[in-house]
C-alpha cells in the first residue's frame, strides 16, 4: 500500500452537519422554551441560563481531560443537553439543581460511556432522575404560572434571591401540577371526573398556562417545534406517533371503563411532559433504535410505560422513567429488529428464485 | 447454630464430592486434543520459519503459550486469527510481517534442481538444466531453496504490489 | 417529499448534466500513443497476442484469454506496439498493470471486418459467441463480460430485456446523449438481444430527469412491438441493476442470485450500442462514449472515444482545465475512484472523466457517529450502514457481514447522507478487502499443507520403494556383482509430478 492513502468516494455530500441537526433541534424547541421563561419570569431565566452554561462548561472540561479537540463543543450537543434537562426541570429550582445536573448528564451521562454517540442512556434524563432521587423536595416544588410584567411576579432581584439564596417562594406562588393533584387528590376517595372539573381545565392546559417544568406546560407550541422537525425529517415519525398513541388509547379506554378512577386521553397529551418527551427526549438518536419496526417499539413502549407508571405507580411523572427504561432496552431492540435487507426475507435468508430453467434442451440443441 | 453449622457442612461434603467427581469425569488426558486442533491448522510444511523444528513442535509451543500466535509466516493473518480465537488470547494484527517469497534470478540459475528438492511444498519449477521457477501460490517463503542453492541466486522478496493485492486501507479512526 | 419510487431509500444528488448534456456527442483527435491495459473487464487478464514491433490494424485482435470469463482486446487505431509491459492503471493506487502501448500511424486503417448478414437469421448462441469476440463489457460500470451475461442468459426463462437508461450518478450524461443522438441503433440492439435472448418483451428505462432522451427512445421504437420505454423517477441509485429490475418489476433479485433469478436480463444503454455495433457491422469494442466534466473543465461535453487515451488529451479537447483541479475522478462522483494523474489511459468501464474543484468535494473531516440512523433510511439495500462501519473499525468482519455486508452495493447513499461525515463506503470497501485477503491466505494454506503432505507421501513412496529395490538386488547378489547401485539414490523426476501440473492449470483459470 502506498504511504498516502487516496480519498475514497462518494465524492458527493448533502451538507448536512451534526451541528446543524442539533441546532435545529434546539431551534425546534425554542417558541416553547421562550413561553416556559415568560411564564415563570427572572427564577426560570436564571436557572436555564446557568443549565446550559453549565452543560456547555462541562463538556468543555470532559473533552480537555480526554485529550479531545475542543471543536467537539461545536456539535451542539452538550447544549442541546443542558437545554433539555434546562426543560425539564421546576422552573425557580435552586442553581445548584440546574448545574449540578448538567454536570451530572454531561459528565457521568454521556461522556463517561465514551462521549457523543456512544452513551446508553438519554443524559438530560439521566440527570433529572438522578435529581429527582436525591433531591426530592427541590424537584417537586413547583411554581405557578408568574408571567412577566404581571403583578405579584418577582421581579430581577427577587429572581436573583429565589435562584441563588434559595429564598422560599411566598405562600400562594407554588402549587402541585396537574398530574401531581390527581394522584394526591385520588388518595383522597374523590373521584377522577370530579377533580379535574374542579381542578383542570383543558384549555390553559394546551396553551401552557399552568404549573409544571419550565417547558413542558405549553402543549401547542412543543407540538409547533416538533412539527416542523419532523417536516425537515431531523427526527423520525415513529417514536412520537407510537409513543402518543401507547399513552392515548390506554387512557381513552381506561376512561371508558371507569370514568371515576381515570382522566381521559387529552389530560395526559396536555399535562406534564409527554410532549416535550415524545417529540425531543424519546427521539434523541443516540439512545433510540435505528430501525423503523425498532422505532415503533420503542415509542411503543415509552408510552406504555408513561401511562402505567402515572396510572398505577408512585410518581405522579413518569416520562424520564419511561425513556431511561426504553433507552436500557435499545440495544436490544436494534439487535432483534433489523430492517429487511433486499433480496432477503425477514429472518435474512435469501428469497426463493423462481425457477426460469425451461428450454435447458432447446438452447442444447442450437 | 448447630443447624446452620451441619447445612454448611452438608454443602461442602456435597460441593467437595461434585468437584472431584467432575475432575474424575473431565479430566483432561495427555494427548490433548486442543493440539491436534492446533496442528491441523498449521500448514504442515515444516518450513520451520517460526523458530521450532516443524509444525508439530510449534503446536506444542502454542500451546504451552511458548510461542506467539503470530509466529506462522506461511499461514497469514488468516492462520493468526484462528490460533487466537482457538487459544482465546488477545491478537495484535500489526505484528505480522508481509510474506516474503523466494525468486530466482534467472541470469544465474543453471537448472541444477537442488532448489527443487530442497522445497517442502514442490513451489519450485523446472527441469535439470532449465531455469526454475518459483510459484507464488506455492511458496511459503520459508528459505530452505536459499541454503540449497549453489549458485546464490536465490532471493526473498516482499511479493509485487499489483491490483490483486492492493486494499483499501482502514480509515483513520474519527 | 415522499418516496413515489418503488425503491427504497436513494438520495437527490445534484445533478450537474446540464451542461455536458447540452453539446452533441464530440470527436476526438487520434492521440499520438494508446495505451491498454489487458484486464479491462472483470475476470481473467487477457494474454498479450502480439510483440513489441508488430504492426496492427485497427479493430486487430491484441490479447485474449482463454478463460470463460474475460473479454478480448482489440486494437483501437492502427499503428505498431511499441511496448508490452507495465502501464500506469487508471485506478486510485497509481500503481502500475501489465499493458500494451500502440504507436499510433495516423491511417486508421481498418482491418478486414467480417460483416455478418442479417443477424435475426443466426441462432442466438453463435450471436452471443460474436458480442463475446468483439470484447463487450458493461459499459455502464460494471465492466462484466457482455457475452458471459448473453449466454447465461440464454439459459434460463428472460421475460424482460431490461435496457438501463438511467444514469443516476451526477455530472454523467453519456448514455443520455448516447440516446438522445443513437436511439435507432439502441433499439435495434436491444432487439438482437431480445433475439439472443428469446425475451418476451424489452423495457427501456430512463430517469424522468431526462425527457429529450425519453422522447428520442420512443419515437424510435414506435415502428416495433413489444417494447416499452419508461420513465422512472430520478433517484440515486436507480441506475443499479437491482434497484432498476424493483422499480420495473416490483421483484427483488435474491440474495447472492442474478437478475436471471427473476426473469430479467440488464444492459447498459451503453453496452445495448456496443453490441448493435458488433453484430451489425461486426466492430469490436474499440471505443465509448466519456463524459468530461466538473467545474475545472472550460467545456464539459461527451467525446466518442478510443479506449487507451490517456485522460489528457479529453481534457485538451475541452477546452482544457480552467483552473487546477483537487481531484481527478474516472466514473461519477459517487461510485468513481480517484485517478492519480491525467497521463492515465481511459478504460472500456470509464463512464466519465471529471476534474472536480475543492468546492465539489466534501472536505469535513470524520466525527463519532451519533446513530441518527439517516443511513438506514438511505440505503436502498435494506442494510445497517452504522453498524457494519462500526463492526469493521475493530476489524470485526464477521460482525459486519452479519449486518450485511455481503449485500451492499457501495452505493455510497449511506456517507451520502451521513452527518459525522463517517467515511462508510471506505470502511466497507475495507472490510470487504481484509475478508478477501483472509479467504486467499487460507485457501493457500490448505494448498500448502496439500503440497506438503503429499511431498511427504512421495518421499515415503520413494523410499520404500528404494528400500524394496535395495533388498531385490540383495537377493540377487549372491549371484552376481551389484551394478550402478546409486542410480536409484536422487531420484530426479522425468515429467512434472502431478501437483506441479495441477498447479499450472490452475494458474491459468484461476
Amino acid at each position: 500500500m502506498t504511504p498516502d492513502q487516496p480519498a475514497c468516494g462518494p465524492f458527493a455530500h448533502d451538507r448536512s452537519t451534526v451541528n446543524r441537526l442539533m441546532l435545529h433541534v434546539c431551534l425546534a424547541l425554542l417558541p416553547a422554551s421562550l413561553f416556559g421563561l415568560y411564564l415563570f419570569g427572572w427564577p426560570a431565566i436564571n436557572l436555564w441560563l446557568l443549565t446550559c452554561a453549565a452543560a456547555l462548561l462541562s463538556e468543555a472540561v470532559c473533552l480537555h481531560l480526554l485529550g479531545q479537540p475542543l471543536r467537539r463543543l461545536l456539535d451542539g450537543s452538550a447544549l442541546l443537553t443542558g437545554w433539555l434537562l434546562a426543560l425539564s426541570l421546576p422552573p425557580w429550582a435552586p442553581w445548584w439543581v440546574g448545574v449540578g445536573g448538567s454536570v451530572f448528564a454531561i459528565g457521568i451521562g454521556k461522556q463517561l460511556y465514551g462521549g457523543i454517540g456512544q452513551n446508553l442512556f438519554n443524559p438530560a434524563m439521566l440527570a433529572r432522575v438522578a435529581l429527582l432521587i436525591a433531591f426530592p423536595l427541590q424537584m417537586t416544588s413547583w411554581a405557578l404560572p408568574h408571567p412577566l410584567g404581571a403583578a405579584g411576579t418577582p421581579d430581577f432581584l427577587d429572581g436573583l434571591r429565589i435562584t441563588f439564596a434559595g429564598a422560599a417562594p411566598l405562600d400562594g406562588m407554588s402549587g402541585a401540577t396537574a398530574l401531581g393533584n390527581l394522584k394526591t387528590q385520588l388518595t383522597l376517595q374523590r373521584s377522577a371526573s370530579d377533580i379535574l372539573a374542579s381542578d383542570f381545565r383543558l384549555l390553559p392546559s394546551l396553551l401552557g398556562y399552568s404549573g409544571g417544568s419550565l417547558g413542558e406546560t405549553s402543549t401547542l407550541l412543543l407540538l409547533l417545534g416538533g412539527l416542523w422537525l419532523l417536516a425537515l425529517r431531523i427526527v423520525h415519525w415513529e417514536i412520537p406517533l407510537a409513543m402518543l398513541l401507547a399513552v392515548l388509547l390506554p387512557a381513552a379506554l381506561a376512561q371508558q371503563i371507569d370514568p371515576l378512577r381515570y382522566p381521559g386521553a387529552l389530560y395526559h397529551l396536555s399535562s406534564g411532559g409527554l410532549l416535550l418527551g415524545a417529540l425531543f427526549i424519546a427521539t434523541d438518536p443516540v439512545t433510540s433504535p435505528v430501525s423503523r419496526v425498532g422505532r415503533l417499539i420503542f415509542g411503543g413502549g415509552c408510552g406504555l410505560l408513561v401511562y402505567l407508571i402515572r396510572t398505577w405507580g408512585n410518581f405522579p411523572e413518569a416520562v424520564a422513567f419511561a425513556v431511561l427504561f426504553m433507552n436500557a432496552l435499545s440495544p436490544l431492540i436494534d439487535r432483534t429488529c433489523r430492517p429487511r435487507a433486499y433480496g432477503r426475507n425477514p429472518r435474512g435468508k435469501p428469497l426463493v428464485a423462481a425457477s426460469w430453467t425451461r428450454r435447458a434442451k432447446e438452447v442444447d440443441k442450437v | 447454630m448447630l443447624v446452620a453449622t451441619l447445612a454448611l457442612a452438608a454443602m461442602g461434603l456435597i460441593l467437595g464430592a461434585g468437584l472431584g467427581l467432575a475432575a474424575r469425569l473431565f479430566a483432561v488426558g495427555d494427548d490433548n486434543p486442543l493440539l491436534k486442533e492446533i496442528e491441523q491448522l498449521l500448514p504442515g510444511s515444516q518450513c520451520g520459519q517460526c523458530g521450532y523444528p516443524g509444525c508439530g513442535p510449534a503446536a506444542s509451543a502454542l500451546l504451552e503459550g511458548r510461542a506467539a500466535v503470530t509466529c506462522c509466516p506461511p499461514g497469514g493473518v488468516a492462520l493468526a486469527e484462528k490460533l487466537a480465537e482457538l487459544l482465546g488470547v488477545a491478537l495484535d494484527a500489526g505484528q505480522m510481517s508481509a510474506p516474503l517469497l523466494a525468486r530466482i534470478d534467472a541470469a544465474q540459475c543453471t537448472g541444477c534442481t537442488r532448489c527443487y528438492r530442497a522445497c517442502p511444498t514442490d513451489a519450485i519449477v523446472g527441469a535439470n538444466g532449465q531455469i526454475h521457477s518459483v510459484l507464488a501460490n506455492a511458496c511459503t517463503g520459508c528459505g530452505k531453496c536459499l541454503a540449497a542453492c549453489p549458485e546464490d541466486c536465490i532471493g526473498m522478496a516482499a511479493q509485487q504490489p499489483t491490483l490483486d493485492h492492493w486494499r483499501w486501507a482502514k480509515p483513520q479512526a474519527a | 417529499m415522499f418516496n413515489l419510487a418503488r425503491i427504497r431509500g436513494g438520495i437527490h444528488p445534484a445533478g450537474h448534466k446540464d451542461r455536458s448534456a447540452a453539446l452533441p456527442i464530440g470527436t476526438l483527435a487520434l492521440p499520438p500513443r494508446l495505451y491498454l491495459p489487458l484486464l479491462q473487464h472483470a475476470g481473467a487478464e487477457n494474454l498479450p497476442l502480439v510483440k513489441v514491433g508488430d504492426r496492427v490494424l485497427k479493430g486487430q485482435l491484441l490479447a485474449s484469454s482463454p478463460s470463460e470469463l474475460s473479454a478480448p482486446l482489440h486494437a483501437p487505431s492502427s499503428g505498431r506496439i511499441v511496448e508490452v509491459g507495465p502501464i500506469p492503471a487508471p485506478h486510485p493506487s497509481g500503481l502500475q498493470v501489465n499493458g500494451l502501448v500502440i504507436e499510433c500511424d495516423g491511417e486508421e486503417r481498418w482491418i478486414d471486418l467480417d460483416v455478418p448478414a442479417d443477424p435475426f437469421a443466426v441462432a442466438p448462441l453463435i450471436l452471443a459467441e460474436r458480442v463475446a469476440q468483439a470484447g463487450i463489457v458493461g459499459l455502464g460500470g460494471a465492466i462484466f463480460p457482455a457475452a458471459v451475461k448473453l449466454k447465461q442468459g440464454t439459459r434460463h426463462e428472460i421475460k424482460t430485456v431490461l435496457v438501463n437508461g438511467s444514469e443516476c450518478e451526477p455530472y454523467l450524461s453519456t448514455d443520455d446523449r448516447l440516446m438522445r443522438e443513437r436511439a435507432e441503433a439502441i433499439v435495434d440492439g436491444a432487439r438482437l438481444i431480445q433475439h439472443i435472448l428469446r425475451a418476451y418483451s424489452i423495457v427501456i428505462a430512463i430517469e424522468d430527469n431526462k425527457p429529450e432522451a425519453l422522447a428520442a427512445m420512443r419515437a424510435a421504437s414506435e415502428p416495433f412491438g413489444a417494447i416499452e420505454v419508461v420513465a422512472v423517477p430520478a433517484r440515486y441509485p436507480m441506475g443499479s441493476a437491482k434497484q432498476l429490475i424493483q422499480e420495473i418489476t416490483g421483484r427483488e433479485v435474491p440474495a447472492g442470485g442474478r437478475s436471471t433469478a427473476v426473469g430479467v436480463l440488464v444492459h447498459n444503454v451503453g453496452t445495448v450500442y456496443a453490441i448493435q455495433q458488433a453484430l451489425r457491422h461486426g466492430r469490436p469494442l474499440i471505443s465509448r462514449v466519456v463524459t468530461v466534466a466538473g467545474s475545472c473543465v472550460t467545456s464539459p461535453r461527451n467525446l466518442e472515444t478510443l479506449i487507451g487515451t490517456p485522460a489528457q488529451a479529453l481534457f485538451d479537447a475541452c477546452g482544457g482545465l480552467a483552473r487546477e483541479p483537487r481531484q481527478l475522478m474516472l466514473g461519477g462522483p459517487m461510485m468513481g475512484v480517484q485517478l492519480p494523474s491525467a497521463g492515465v489511459p481511459l478504460i472500456k468501464g470509464a463512464t466519465g472523466l471529471l476534474a472536480l474543484a475543492a468546492h465539489e468535494l466534501p472536505q469535513r473531516e470524520a466525527a463519532p457517529c451519533i446513530r441518527c440512523a439517516r443511513c438506514v433510511d438511505a440505503c436502498p439495500m435494506g442494510l445497517t450502514p452504522l453498524q457494519m462501519a462500526a463492526h469493521a473499525r475493530v476489524d470485526d468482519f464477521d460482525g459486519a457481514s452479519d449486518y450485511g455486508l455481503s449485500d451492499c452495493i457501495l452505493c455510497g447513499c449511506c456517507a451520502y447522507v451521513c452527518p459525522s461525515h463517517i467515511p462508510l463506503v471506505q470502511y466497507f470497501q475495507y472490510a470487504m478487502g481484509q475478508q478477501d485477503e483472509r479467504r486467499n491466505a487460507a485457501r493457500k494454506n490448505d494448498y500448502i499443507k496439500q503440497l506438503s503432505e503429499a511431498r511427504t507421501a512421495r518421499l515415503a513412496a520413494e523410499e520404500a520403494a528404494r528400500k524394496a529395490a535395495k533388498a531385490a538386488k540383495a537377493q540377487q547378489r549372491k549371484p552376481a556383482r551389484p551394478v550402478g547401485e546409486a542410480s536409484g539414490a536422487a531420484p530426479i523426476p522425468e515429467s512434472i509430478p502431478e501437483p506441479v501440473a495441477e498447479r499450472i492449470s490452475e494458474s491459468v483459470q484461476p
